[in-house]
């Protein structure tokens, strides 16, 4: 089997049985990844009364978006998709503000308290959220946020992973920049806004994606501070759904569907900035 | 000029750097910091979230340690880990190969196809799978009917519904994996596989002794990455089945999640936080010695 990356066969003999044998694994691979989702968006097409009536179909028989349009209204998911939007917008702006500006610190300051805090951030990846869930719930509160959107932006603006995709960049730009621009009499803060981070663009854009979709996927922390359902988050929402005596389907899938639009689209603009990511510094949140 | 100098360097470069990590500072002592050290200390009280905390001593530990409960949860994480973490490492290896290599034809629509689930969140997937293994709705159930088999009880059997949380995160695991596996993939020298096609190594010996050693120190941060992720699932399974049948397979997020806030024990919860966190670290500082030796 052609298992070796980037192998130069030399003989043309083996070649054609080869990709034969690799096309079909992908492809085998594709529907294995790709039916479950694709079984579920036409399920969303389907009338109530059609999900469950043997035989199953694979197009729906009579397409209807009923699903959609009633998770939509009856069921409160626009107002689930404004909390989600608010709060993953929020807090991705902040994170790469936050990231940008503790990874450019990490790079090109040497202080030994600046070292021993690039520690301090890194042991944070050992205390996720879900280790330290109550006391960080009774911190909130006794700040005051609990219940609010803010409880779930705040805490999440600090994260490892951005914080040192930024180190590990702003690490490659020559020094001889920063020197030259403090030659010039540049501030500190304005070598940072006028020179780094512009170049740090590609950086920027790829932890916006992921910071996004950590936030637009978040399912414990909001749970925990989030108490009315005016203020759930579209994850959240979509659980109380499935967690109900009688399991509503067709607005069950029509609310989950809504749910992956807009990290699809973004994916789909962007997708050069995940795909290249630079996250080989292995670390995820 | 002289006295003028170091004062400015001084200001230069404790005050810029100082105010750049100004957020993460506070933010890290506000939400991790503090947190932990509560926690430590709430975890010795038994502590209902109002009120005074009243001191207990090692009192939730020992309870801890003498609750079936907590040990169920604990093994059903344990297995849900062993199944899940090689199954991810063999899946995203897979699908990186195969969009790296030359032989395979139609790379980019794959490359989407695969990186789907991650765009996912764990609460959809799981609904996603829940619709495809539902007992007496699921595709996967009228298949096996319509080719002659009997309903498979994929939520009312505990190690059946076990098995589907298993693919089913092991499904939503791949993307990440997958983009670090090829990431380090294309990082391997040509040059080897060229010096290895003139010795007559074949494609299987050149994966094996070439491509395997390069990438180990990715495979390191995925099955580290893998293993700390599933002892913290939550949201999966609780979309595909609750935790169920009954409690069968609640895992130890559930269990502290249970505890803390539906049953206010924060004291009690906090301490279960603590064993969890000391399981983490042990496995890690683990991976962390094998990998050592294995370097040496």
């Amino acid at each position: 089997m052609a298992a070796t990356a980037n192998s130069t066969a030399t003989s043309a003999t083996g070649e054609l049985p080869k990709k034969i044998w690799a096309t079909a694994l992908m492809w085998l691979l594709v529907a294995v990844y790709g039916v479950p989702v694709l079984w579920f968006l036409l399920s969303a097409f389907k009338p109530a009364g059609e999900l469950f009536s043997y035989p199953l179909t694979i197009f729906p028989k009579h397409p209807t978006i009923k699903g959609f349009t009633q998770a939509w209204t009856s069921f409160d998911v626009a107002h689930y998709f404004v909390n989600t939007l608010i709060v993953a917008v929020s807090a991705t702006a902040l994170t790469i503000v936050a990231s940008a500006a503790c990874g450019y610190a990490l790079a090109k300051y040497t202080n030994w308290w600046i070292k021993g805090f690039a520690i301090c951030i890194l042991a944070t990846t050992m205390l996720p959220g879900e280790v330290i869930l109550a006391p960080l719930f009774l911190v909130v509160r006794d700040l005051g946020l609990y219940n609010s959107l803010a409880a779930v932006v705040v805490p999440s603006v600090i994260t490892a992973t951005g914080t040192f995709m930024f180190r590990q960049f702003f690490l490659t730009v020559p020094n001889d920049l920063l020197e030259a621009a403090r030659i010039d009499g540049a501030s500190e803060l304005q070598t940072l806004f006028r020179i780094m981070l512009p170049l740090s663009r590609p950086i920027m854009l790829t932890l916006a994606i992921f910071s996004f979709q950590w936030r637009w996927n978040d399912y414990i922390w909001p749970l925990v501070v989030l108490n009315e359902p005016s203020k759930y988050t579209l994850q959240i929402g979509v659980a109380t759904i499935v967690g109900a005596e009688n399991v509503n389907w067709s607005v069950l899938l029509g609310a989950s569907v809504l749910s992956m639009i807009p990290l699809v689209a973004l994916y789909l603009v962007f997708q050069k900035y995940v795909m290249s990511a630079d996250i080989g510094a292995g670390l995820k949140d | 000029m002289r006295r003028l100098w170091p004062q400015r360097r001084l200001n230069r470069y404790t005050a810029a750097p100082l105010a750049l990590i100004s957020i993460n500072l506070l933010l890290l002592i506000t939400f991790f910091v503090w947190p932990a050290v509560t926690g430590l200390l709430y975890s010795f009280t038994s502590y209902t979230g109002i009120g005074t905390a009243p001191y207990v001593g090692l009192d939730n530990y020992q309870r801890l340690l003498q609750d079936d409960a907590f040990y169920a949860a604990l093994v059903r994480t344990l297995v849900f880990t062993a199944g899940v973490v090689p199954l991810t490492l063999f899946l995203s290896l897979s699908t990186a190969v195969l969009l790296v290599t030359n032989y395979s034809k139609g790379k980019s629509v794959a490359r989407v196809i695969f990186f789907l689930p991650w765009l996912i969140s764990p609460i959809i997937a799981g609904v996603i799978w829940r619709w495809m293994f539902g007992e007496n709705f699921g595709l996967v159930n009228y298949l096996i009917t319509s080719l002659g088999g009997s309903e498979v009880p994929w939520q009312s059997n505990a190690n059946l519904s076990m098995l589907v949380v298993i693919v089913a995160a092991a499904w939503g695991g791949t993307a990440f994996n997958m983009l670090l596996f090829v990431a380090a993939l294309k990082n391997v020298p040509t040059a080897y596989y060229e010096a290895a096609s003139l010795d007559g190594a074949g494609g299987w010996a050149k994966f094996r002794h070439i491509t395997l050693p390069a990438i180990a120190p990715t495979t390191f941060i995925v099955v580290l990455l893998s293993v700390l992720g599933s002892m913290k699932e939550y949201a999966l399974i609780q979309a595909i089945n609750g935790g169920g049948p009954g409690t069968a397979n609640n895992l130890v997020v559930q269990y502290i999640y249970t505890k803390g806030f539906q049953r206010a024990q924060i004291g009690y919860a906090s301490a279960a936080s603590f064993v969890l966190m000391l399981i983490l670290m042990v496995i890690a500082l683990i991976q962390l010695a094998l990998n050592r030796r294995k370097d040496s």
